[in-house]
């Protein structure tokens, strides 16, 4: 960190242009993540177990969708290949936004014990160094397993679908799409702890939740929940209407096939918001003093 | 003994407080049972829809399953949490020596801190969910006052065997330089095997046999089974929770084992 402060004064960064702003946070993330990683390695073996369990707790879903799978052969109207392509995908998504973004959710901690005061002082965002705080490498085990399961599926499913050029390059899309609108409800979930203190559960219930309910299909589930999920907290988005699509299923709500391809812009437009309400919070902050 | 007993109470209403004044949190996590709640529920309705009758629960009974297991799950601590962290961060700052010192015994200590913790998020965490659970969908939930009661009994004895498990865990620190590993392990067998993710009696075959004989069965498969009536007969209850009362004495026997060994092993440095 050292090296970090003495580049620059330890007042915020007040006149820098806005790509400045950017690059700069992003160095300051992969220099604090790369500490973190540093750190991490001292217990390797304890890495390794804990890399190990991450993929595993997170399998133990679709272990819980395969047993269902022994007793029935299709839920909801959906086969186990077909769930497991909705399963993969939004596993992954969610891997991915973990990664990167995933300590965001530990701000109210740092709001209670004041050590977000320190964070306030030093040259990088404070969004930089909250969401690289204690980087956790070992949830490359969630990613992985996610495109296992995933790489299962479109080796399954693959003879059965019409593939068109778009349909091949709407499954990266939706991984990646899928990462940013989980990233952003990260982001508008952080910036809610500014008002509501020590509420990451709340958070957790949009991103872990979420990937819960995408993991099955949306024929589950009860229409005024989909068009919840379709319009205010966009979460259909990350999988289900881009996975439909790709399926050549329609979708429950009759959505047109050409929104299945919205997810990029969805993702772009959700981290508006977000990272407003994120300002707002940082700007509201009041010290809890020592 | 009457001392031993008041300054047990104390220290499981110490730890009722201290999870009391996260107001916060707990209305945050009675949010996120809540949440989960709805998504399991109608996951478990589109089975049961397929399946009527599946692992012997008709759908109303697996609803039940569904709300009282999210309303269980934090004081149970069975998707992590607890104090086993607390323990390991102790013995590794050598804290652990101050507890083992104090005039009372280190595993009851705990026990008695952990109850009270479980205490307070039964309270806190559990009623709200199965309320909400209750409103929107039809489950089977007793009318009968005795049903309840042995129900909390069961709970009671299930959270014994879960500190059980867990007090192991913390112990395990005077061998491990980081408990990260070994914890994070626990909790993917806990959430397996406690029934959380699906009832164990609808494992299949030799493995749900398994599963179901091992001590994360006491910890919510029992309790909700005997919530239900499925072991209606004063015999079958008897058998259910003397499956709990066997299981919360195998690991507390073991627990003072290792750790009359693991004391023997701490060497106070002074300062």
């Amino acid at each position: 960190m050292a090296e970090v402060t003495l580049e620059r004064p330890p007042v915020g960064l007040p006149d820098l242009p806005r790509r400045g702003r950017v690059r700069e946070g992003l160095r300051g993330y992969g220099l604090i993540a790369a500490m973190w990683i540093r750190s991490t390695m001292t217990y390797r073996t304890s890495f390794l177990l804990s890399t190990f369990g991450n993929a595993a707790i997170t399998l133990l879903d679709f272990v819980t969708i395969f047993i269902m799978f022994s007793h029935v052969d299709e839920l909801g109207g959906f086969t186990l290949p077909e769930i497991a392509l909705l399963y993969g995908s939004c596993s992954a998504s969610l891997g991915l936004a973990d990664l990167l973004l995933g300590n965001t959710d530990r701000i109210g901690v740092r709001i209670r014990d004041g050590s977000l005061d320190t964070m306030l002082v030093r040259p990088v965002p404070v969004l930089a160094q909250v969401a690289a705080d204690r980087f956790a490498l070992r949830r490359v085990g969630r990613i992985a397993q996610g495109l296992g399961v995933l790489t299962w599926a479109l080796w399954t499913l693959g003879p059965q679908v019409a593939w068109t050029p778009g349909k091949v390059l709407l499954v990266p899309v939706m991984i990646t799409a899928g990462a940013a609108i989980f990233g952003a409800v990260m982001v508008a979930g952080a910036a809610f702890q500014f008002v509501a203190g020590d509420a990451a559960e709340v958070q957790n219930s949009f991103t872990y939740g979420g990937c819960t309910m995408l993991q099955y299909p949306p024929t589950v589930f009860a229409k005024d929940l989909l068009r919840g999920v379709t319009f205010i907290v966009p979460l259909a988005f990350v999988n289900w209407l881009p996975a439909l699509h790709v399926l050549g299923r329609p979708d429950p709500l009759g959505l047109p096939g050409w929104v299945a391809y919205l997810s990029p812009l969805v993702a772009f437009v959700v981290f508006l918001p977000a990272s407003l309400a994120w300002r707002a919070g940082v700007r509201s902050y009041r010290s809890t003093g020592s | 003994m009457r001392q031993r007993a008041a300054l047990y109470t104390a220290v499981a209403a110490g730890g009722f407080r201290r999870y009391a004044t996260y107001g916060t949190a707990t209305a945050a996590g009675v949010f996120t049972n809540t949440v989960f709640g709805f998504i399991v529920a109608y996951t478990y309705m589109a089975l049961w829809d397929e399946r009527p009758g599946l692992g012997g629960y008709d759908q109303a009974e697996a609803l039940t399953f569904v709300w009282v297991s999210q309303s269980l799950l934090a004081a149970g601590a069975l998707i992590g949490g607890g104090f086993q962290e607390e323990i390991q961060e102790r013995v590794r700052t050598g804290d652990i020596a101050v507890d083992l010192y104090r005039p009372a015994d280190l595993q009851m200590w705990w026990l008695a801190s952990d109850l009270g913790r479980a205490a307070f998020q039964l309270l806190g965490r559990g009623v709200l969910p199965i309320v909400a659970g209750a409103l929107a969908f039809r489950l089977a939930l007793p009318t009968d006052p005795l049903r309840w009661a042995l129900f909390l009994v069961s709970v009671t004895l299930g959270l014994v065997v879960g500190f059980g498990v867990r007090y192991l865990l913390g112990l395990a620190a005077f061998w491990l330089m980081d408990g990260a590993g070994i914890n994070l392990m626990a909790t993917v067998v806990s959430i397996f095997c406690s029934g959380m993710l699906l009832p164990l009696t609808v494992f299949p075959g030799a493995f749900g046999e398994l599963v179901r004989a091992l001590p994360w069965a006491a910890m919510l498969q029992v309790p909700m089974d005997v919530l239900m009536g499925k072991h209606s007969g004063a015999g079958d209850a008897a058998e259910a929770l003397g499956f709990q009362a066997f299981w919360a004495a195998v690991l507390l026997g073991l627990g003072r084992l290792v750790q009359s060994a693991a004391t023997r092993k701490v060497v106070v440095q002074g300062g």
